[in-house]
């Protein structure tokens, strides 16, 4: 059968059309309502594991003063903050959020290819965070293994959780991915095969590209999850020894024999790594997206920025195991790992150049969006290059394990992604609602939220210098640790609850803007790409009225000379409008 | 503008926090070298002004780019694709920047993974929450180790039939001592969870993994007391799991060797003889009572039902200064020259011996408290002490169900405020510390203990066997 784009039958397929607000809203097939729908549920349990981190804070920075913070309770808040910053919140809210929404707009789709599959991948989602959340509620409450679940410690008495918490966490997991690959699926078949006509694959916008790289990370790294997960729940429940050596257990034999603790390991961070990159290639792509609007500059390099991000995705699958210096593994496994870190450290640094570069001989608004956009350009840089330290075998002897690591993943895939996440809300909300939020708010709420991180992951390097071990309840007396140490730590956790409570600042913004925002234009930021032509703001169902654009340009045709405005949108055709740099077109 | 500044400014702040932090006297940074590894020193070093170049470097090139080109009214961007020039360029100097990082840290490495023949073993073993050691006896080899042979009489697990394993020096405790200049192997083993041997002054570590054995090694070069501190998540009392390397002069180091018992010497012991041990009891019975049922007149608690590994322990631990030396130790100071009159171990185990035939009739209540908040205390408690207060060997936590309450109270207070506990040898009650200090106040406490009045522990599990401590 010969191949036939989807946009060129556009016409012969017949689109549901929600009638009740059940359908419309609730049980939606719409994409874009499905992204609210993922993007609310990712925040709400994101400010769940926000004030989960304000309370080990306080712990850390004033220990012996919250009578209400046990051991027990402290190592549950670090698992449970952890795993849902790093996957219900980032990986959702960049895949399930932005991915559902940007992809179909940018494109020139109607919507996903597969929307009842959508929305049941978000229904599954939303089942996989009741799961986690519900085992605070259980008897002896949520694990306390720390987010990367290390077996033997588990599931072995010592640790919090090991009789429900631990298994509830396991099958949330499991229940996530399920809902991932539903969705993740259908964002890679939507860009392979849904693009409306003219959007070649190097016209894609960035976004679009970083979207879909992350997604294939996902769908190739979560089965490692899914699989290590399954196998810690046999070691759990029918006492297989996938994991589980031969142990003596406070005092008792458990009955394993043989199994490898590493092997998790390997699993994990086959996982965990891409994992890494599922959250920054978005973010990568995003943040490229506004810098080239708001700097009315093309962005620099495109087809560079292309292929770092597909060099990037591949990289992460041979990288894994830098997170496993000191695990005990081969040490000769070192000097491989340690390499290809490196090496991905040339493609990661081509991005960053080319973003600054962006900035060279733009004409830079400083708007909201952008603030956030360069703020996180800052934060890259320096969680950049902190990778640097751990990455090389050698610097991770002593580093490895202590708030040196903390700080630099909190740096490189806590504080980048989530100011890309503000920019990119504040960036498409007056298409997303239709209304436009407060400037100045906004501009407070960057300033308060970019400071006020620096101030905190800045220092907390210097305590991993000093040697101070992270997932310590308290540090008590150490001798090679002066009292300056612990001082450091209370002012951490000073700007750690700042940055916590000025969070409200945002919240007040979206209620002030839906409430009593005004109308937004259609286009407020005069961007070229497909989501801002849309012929109604927000974009209805279907998204394009009756004719699919079509589009004659790559993504980034700002400022061409000899063009009256400074930008041309992606369906301008070529006899109206200079062509600019076409690139991709495929002679 | 104000951002392009503000963004200068933290480059600014940026580089004096770094300076300060590395030079000054008080900075934080890296504490002072004690070993081999200033090769590890260098290579972060390195990094540190590569990156630190590129960091000041690209972001006030930003800062310039943003002053520079801010949006003017009727300005227009240069419309620039690409320039693959510029592009080739940068790649080609990351890539050198990333050599120059990279290298010297593969070569150190290659040091770190290869042991030097001349270097001597010492085996750790980590376990929630201790730490105990191993060295080879005068064969130079270690005996073998099973996991499943790991009980309160064989600690180690090691193989009563393996001839390498009978002269091997065991180290009930959480200190070893090492002699200086001499390379290191530190073998590295785990009883339970995953558990990691760090020690900052010598800026290598290493995780401890169950069902194998890892290693790391470096050469001392400063004589001193060195803290270990377990750096892989391993349960509630993680933090707690300290212990020390003691880098001695070589004799020092021969005295303190000599002195650690080794594996045969601990499977021969005799568990101590009652009838000697009642009548060296005579003089603890003044105190203790005739039944050892503890008297609170006297501040001497109860000794019927303990068990019997705790009170040698504690014992030892007078003798040796351990305990009653703190000057606000006032009952503890009484019982330390109690406990110097049993002369030797034999004494000791005799004593206990007699103990043990003591009757165990649960102590008189003197606490009332909040029994339900005492219970959501002690579950921090139950981790380590049992679920029934029963008290637990393997875990070195002594029996608290049926104990004198007042007495727990009085030494938690003792180790919430350091007058036990404090003594730099004293690992056990270093831990206590830690969780004396969850407890916020003299109510927490009365309330814990008004708890643990109401647990009813299983006798027959009470009484440990006597076995070596210290």
């Amino acid at each position: 059968m010969a191949y036939v784009a989807i946009a060129d039958r556009d016409h012969e397929i017949e689109h549901h059309d929600p009638q009740t607000f059940i359908t419309k809203y609730i049980w939606s097939q719409d994409h874009k309502v499905i992204a609210v729908q993922y993007g609310i549920t990712a925040i709400v349990v994101g400010v769940v594991a926000l004030v989960l981190s304000s309370m080990m804070r306080l712990q850390l920075g004033f220990p012996d003063t919250f009578a209400f913070i046990t051991p027990e309770n402290y190592y549950q808040f670090i698992t449970m903050h952890g795993m849902i910053m790093v996957i219900y919140l980032l990986t959702a809210l960049f895949l399930g959020g932005f991915g559902n929404y940007l992809i179909p707009l940018m494109c020139g789709s109607r919507d996903m290819v597969f929307p009842y599959m959508n929305m049941l991948s978000y229904w599954v989602y939303l089942l996989s965070v009741l799961i986690l959340l519900a085992s605070f509620f259980v008897p002896g409450g949520a694990t306390g293994a720390g987010w990367t679940l290390y077996p033997p410690q588990a599931i072995m008495p010592g640790t919090p959780g090991i009789d429900w918490g631990i298994v509830l966490m396991l099958v949330s997991l499991a229940v996530f991915i399920v809902a991932f690959t539903m969705g993740g699926l259908n964002y890679v078949t939507t860009v392979l095969q849904a693009r409306c006509r003219g959007m070649t694959l190097m016209r894609m916008p960035l976004s679009v590209w970083g979207i879909f790289m992350a997604t294939i990370l996902g769908l190739l790294a979560f089965p490692a999850l899914l699989v290590s997960a399954i196998m810690m729940l046999l070691d759990k429940s029918i006492q297989t020894s996938f994991f589980m050596p031969a142990i003596s257990s406070m005092g008792a034999n458990p009955g394993y024999t043989g199994g490898s603790p590493i092997l998790f390991q390997h699993l994990f961070w086959f996982f965990g790594h891409p994992e890494v990159y599922i959250v920054a290639l978005p973010a990568f792509g995003i943040v490229s997206d506004l810098l080239s609007t708001h700097a009315r500059k093309n962005i620099f390099g495109y087809r560079m920025m292309v292929w770092a991000i597909v060099a990037i995705g591949g990289l992460s699958f041979i990288v894994w195991a830098h997170h496993m210096y000191v695990s005990g593994m081969n040490p000769y496994f070192g000097f491989f790992f340690a390499t290809t870190t490196l090496i991905i450290a040339v493609p990661t640094a081509i991005k960053v150049y080319n973003w600054i570069l962006t900035l060279w001989e733009g004409n830079i608004h400083l708007r909201v969006p952008m603030l956030f956009a360069i703020g996180f350009i800052f934060t890259f840089i320096h969680g950049g290059i902190t990778g640097l330290f751990l990455g090389n075998v050698t610097i991770d002897l002593p580093l490895s394990d202590t708030y040196f690591v903390v700080a630099h993943f909190h740096m490189v895939m806590g504080v980048s992604p989530i100011l890309v996440v503000f920019g990119a809300i504040y960036h498409w909300w007056p298409k997303i609602t239709g209304t436009m939020y407060n400037e100045t708010l906004g501009k407070w709420h960057f300033w308060m939220t970019f400071l006020g991180t620096y101030a905190i992951y800045l220092p907390m390097h210097y305590l991993g210098f000093q040697g101070v071990p992270r997932r310590y309840f308290a540090m008590g007396d150490t001798e090679f640790l002066p009292a300056s140490a612990q001082d450091l730590s209370a002012a951490i956790t000073v700007s750690a609850l700042f940055v916590a409570a000025t969070q409200i600042l945002f919240f007040i913004n979206v209620i002030w803007s839906l409430w009593k925002g005004p109308k937004a234009d259609p286009n407020p930021w005069k961007a070229t790409t497909l989501e801002w032509q849309t012929p109604d703001t927000p974009p209805k169902h279907g998204n394009w009225g009756h004719d699919l654009p079509e589009v004659h340009r790559w993504a980034y045709d700002y400022s061409v000379p000899d063009y009256p405005d400074d930008y041309i949108p992606q369906n301008v055709p070529a006899d109206t409008a200079p062509a600019g740099r076409d690139h991709g077109v495929h002679h | 503008m104000p951002f392009a500044v503000v963004l200068i400014l933290l480059v600014i702040g940026t580089v004096i926090f770094h300076v300060y932090s590395q030079f000054a006297e008080n900075g934080w940074w890296f504490t002072d070298l004690a070993s081999n590894w200033g090769l590890i020193d260098t290579t972060v070093d390195i990094t540190v002004y590569i990156t630190g170049l590129v960091f000041v470097a690209l972001n006030l090139f930003m800062a310039y780019a943003i002053i520079r080109f801010r949006y003017r009214e009727g300005a227009r961007a240069t419309y620039e694709p690409e320039n693959k020039r510029l592009e080739t360029i940068l790649t080609v100097l990351t890539a050198f920047g990333v050599v120059a990082m990279l290298a010297p840290g593969l070569v150190v490495w290659a040091n770190f993974v290869e042991v030097p023949d001349e270097a001597h073993a010492v085996e750790a073993v980590g376990q929630q929450w201790h730490w105990t050691y191993r060295l080879p006896g005068k064969d130079g080899k270690f005996g073998e180790v099973d996991a499943e042979r790991i009980s309160d009489d064989n600690p180690f697990g090691l193989d009563p039939d393996d001839p390498n394993g009978q002269d091997d020096r065991l180290v009930y405790s959480g200190e070893v001592h090492i002699p200086i200049d001499r390379p290191v192997k530190f073998l590295l083993r785990s009883k339970d969870v995953l558990h990691d041997f760090a020690v900052a002054q010598f800026r290598v570590k290493m995780d401890l993994v169950p069902g194998m054995q890892t290693y790391l090694w470096f050469t001392p070069t400063e004589t001193g007391r060195f803290e270990v501190l377990c750096e892989e998540l391993c349960g509630i009392a993680h933090h707690t799991m300290r212990g020390m390397v003691v880098v001695d002069e070589l004799e020092d180091f021969n005295t303190w060797l000599e002195r650690q018992p080794t594996f045969l010497e601990t499977q021969s012991k005799s568990p101590g003889n009652a009838a000697i041990g009642a009548a060296q009891y005579a003089v603890c019975a003044s105190c203790h009572g005739q039944q050892g049922e503890g008297l609170k007149a006297l501040n001497a608690p109860k000794l019927a039902g303990q068990s019997a590994w705790y009170l040698k322990r504690q014992i030892l631990s007078y003798k040796n200064g351990l305990r009653g030396t703190h000057e606000d130790d006032v009952y503890g100071r009484q019982m330390a020259p109690m406990a110097a009159t049993l002369t030797d171990e034999a004494a000791i185990d005799n004593v206990i011996a007699h103990i043990r035939t003591l009757p165990d009739t649960p102590a008189p209540t003197t606490i009332d408290g909040d029994v339900a908040r005492g219970e959501k205390l002690y579950r921090t408690c139950a981790y380590c002490h049992g679920a029934q207060g029963q008290g637990i060997q393997a875990l070195n936590a002594p029996r608290a169900a049926g104990m004198n309450d007042w007495y727990i109270a009085r030494q938690l207070q003792y180790f919430k405020e350091g007058i036990r506990g404090s003594h730099p040898s004293d690992y056990y009650g270093k831990q206590m510390g830690f969780m004396g200090r969850i407890l916020e106040d003299e109510a927490a406490i009365n309330d814990l203990v008004a708890y643990i009045n109401t647990l009813k522990p299983d006798s027959d599990k009470m009484v440990g066997l006597v076995t070596q401590t210290q």
